[in-house]
């Protein structure tokens, strides 16, 4: 259920990508995209009742993997949600330059490149 | 050697990051440091010849990240840093156009990191990494001019870019659920023992559909034709020529033949082909009638994507083989042929055919290194690009697909007449007013071209050592086929 939720949320993200105009809008869908993947990505190493993957004091290994969630998958998703970061602020800024150039933020009226 | 992978990433990291703490001083500091640093770069990747080896990232044993170098790594590393040298060498006195030099070598230097590391890493998700690296530094080139259609082509090649990277990593959460690993090489023994299901198979499909993007396969091409004409030439030249191999092409031999494995996914060769070959005729077709001369260069490199991926789709050993050597060629003889056309937009200003004319007179080693450029994509002899076409046809023929045998061979044609018209308007005809102020390119960037000319005529010696065995070529084909039969090379992707 959950996890049809997030393909939900990418979904939209890319319903999105596909059908706006603005440029801005267009960079906020992808935005959408990347947090339902960062949501698929921590649910996949969770386990319903678990506890922070962290070696508390009097926890034997044995039951830290017994009952914690998979931290893998957190890190991943602190990697991809940096480098959505830098991704982010690339666009922006191409974004304010495409405004700067046309004038404009409606990209069907950017229409340099054919053939 | 182990030790020494990580240095192919580390360097130019580590420079790109050096470069603007010092330059804002030394205005000469960013061309010689760059320059050293692809010599130091290109001289490691000639010593990885024959060697194999495997690097585990912070101690962790097999638990950990790994690089992993075998005959293919090697090709391509070889491949990544000639090129990113012949680049630096030409940049050094073209990128004067621009404003902000240290920026560009700081962008490249990140861009060939992230290539090195993609070639290199064991891990899926640090493969995932090094290919953000290279999309994100890309974009930023192609934007680099930051005119009007410069900053539309990398706003198209963006989002495409970042929807194709979303679903490859889709694609990478499902195969962890799924297979609770994240190297590759371990990744592949579980499959083999599990075999396929639904999630699995879902993850292929978004594989192939977010590197298809990546190497820009019919019908993913739509950003390529904007993208790659609107970046500075060295960009360009290294966008077409090795950036499209490495994320796409790299990335799906290392998926379809070591770990998916063409015995598990048997459905997986057709596809290749027929992506294959409706890139090679469609880009083929669409290249005839561009007068921009590097957006038909661009549409071209779509064709030439096209053969590569239908000598893979074969799956038979010469069928790589020829990929493989055709892959290599492809990047020296279309970065030759996009620095052509950078001098000539460099000499005169404009790069469209049609007020180009008689800079054969002007321009005698741009002319002649092009037309080296020109006989070698379209498959003359004794050109590079003669023998890897030779090599896939042969084996289109071997394995009973005569028609992608007869459409490699037309399209080989249509590739004559394509790059003929760039001889034709730009370098023959009566000169045009705008060859009137003229002149011959700098001596740094001259030596570029003639560089890669050069390999141009070296890299058709390779057959020399055997058609079907080309040295260098035959360890890449053989890192790629172990697996190719039975289970018995489980494990033998180095390491486990």
């Amino acid at each position: 259920m959950v996890y049809a939720l997030c393909l939900v949320l990418i979904a939209i993200g890319l319903y999105g990508v596909v059908v706006k105009k603005n440029v801005v809008k267009i960079v906020i869908s992808m935005a959408i995209i990347e947090y339902g993947i960062n949501v698929l990505l921590v649910l996949i190493g969770y386990r319903s009742g678990g506890c922070a993957p962290i070696l508390q004091q009097g926890m034997t290994a044995a039951t830290l993997a017994a009952h914690a969630v998979d931290p893998l998958p957190q890190a991943l998703v602190l990697t991809t949600i940096m480098i959505n970061l830098g991704m982010l602020i690339l666009m922006v800024a191409i974004c304010i330059r495409l405004y700067e150039r046309y004038g404009t933020f409606d990209i069907t009226e950017m229409r340099r490149l054919k053939g | 050697m182990n030790d020494a992978l990580l240095f192919f990433i580390a360097i130019p990291l580590g420079a790109a990051f050096f470069i603007p703490m010092v330059s804002l001083m030394l205005k000469w500091v960013p061309d010689l440091l760059a320059n050293a640093v692809m010599v130091v770069l290109a001289t490691m990747a000639f010593l990885t010849i024959g060697q194999t080896g495997i690097y585990h990232l912070g101690g962790w044993g097999t638990l950990g990240i790994d690089l992993r170098l075998d005959g293919l790594t090697s090709l391509m590393l070889m491949t990544i840093n000639t090129i990113g040298l012949a680049m630096a060498i030409f940049s050094v006195q073209y990128m004067n156009q621009y404003t902000s030099k240290l920026r560009y070598y700081s962008i490249f230097l990140c861009l060939v990191a992230g290539l090195n590391g993609i070639v290199l890493t064991g891990d899926l998700f640090n493969l995932y990494i090094f290919m953000e690296i290279v999309a994100i530094s890309s974009y930023a080139l192609v934007a680099f001019g930051c005119a009007h259609d410069e900053l539309e082509a990398a706003f198209k090649y963006a989002v495409l870019g970042t929807v194709a990277s979303a679903f490859i990593l889709i694609g990478i959460a499902l195969l962890y659920a799924m297979l609770g690993t994240l190297n590759m090489a371990a990744m592949s023994v579980k499959l083999a023992a599990g075999g396929l299901n639904m999630p699995i198979t879902f993850a292929l499909g978004l594989f192939l559909c977010g590197f298809g993007l990546k190497a820009a396969l019919v019908p993913f091409h739509a950003w390529l034709p904007d993208a790659h004409p609107s970046a500075p030439a060295p960009v360009s030249a290294m966008l077409s020529g090795v950036v499209i191999k490495t994320a796409g092409i790299y990335v799906l031999c290392r998926l379809v033949f070591n770990m998916f494995t063409v015995q598990l996914v048997p459905d997986l060769l057709p596809i290749l082909r027929l992506l294959g070959v409706a890139s090679m005729i469609v880009g083929g077709i669409l290249s005839i009638g561009q007068w921009d001369m590097k957006r038909l260069l661009a549409y071209s490199s779509i064709s030439q994507i096209g053969y590569i991926v239908v000598g893979l789709g074969l799956g038979t050993t010469l069928g790589l083989t020829g990929a493989l050597f055709h892959l290599v060629n492809h990047s020296v003889f279309k970065s030759l042929l996009f620095l052509n056309a950078g001098a000539v937009e460099y000499a005169t200003g404009s790069r469209d055919l049609r007020h180009l004319g008689g800079l054969r007179r002007i321009m005698p080693l741009t002319a002649n290194t092009s037309l080296v450029g020109s006989m070698a994509i379209s498959g003359i002899p004794p050109f590079n690009g003669f023998w890897s076409k030779l090599i896939i046809v042969l084996a289109c023929i071997e394995s009973g697909h005569f028609w992608l045998a007869l459409a490699a061979i037309m399209m080989s044609l249509v590739t004559l007449v394509v790059v003929l018209k760039i001889q034709k308007h730009a370098f023959c005809e009566e000169p045009k007013p705008v060859a009137a102020h003229a002149t011959e390119v700098p001596i740094l960037m001259r030596t570029a071209m003639l560089l890669l000319a050069a390999l141009c005529v070296a890299l058709a010696l390779l057959v020399l050592t055997g058609v079907r065995t080309p040295c260098l070529i035959a360890p890449a084909v053989d890192a790629l086929s172990t697996w190719v039969g039975p289970a018995a090379g489980a494990g033998q992707w180095m390491g486990i």
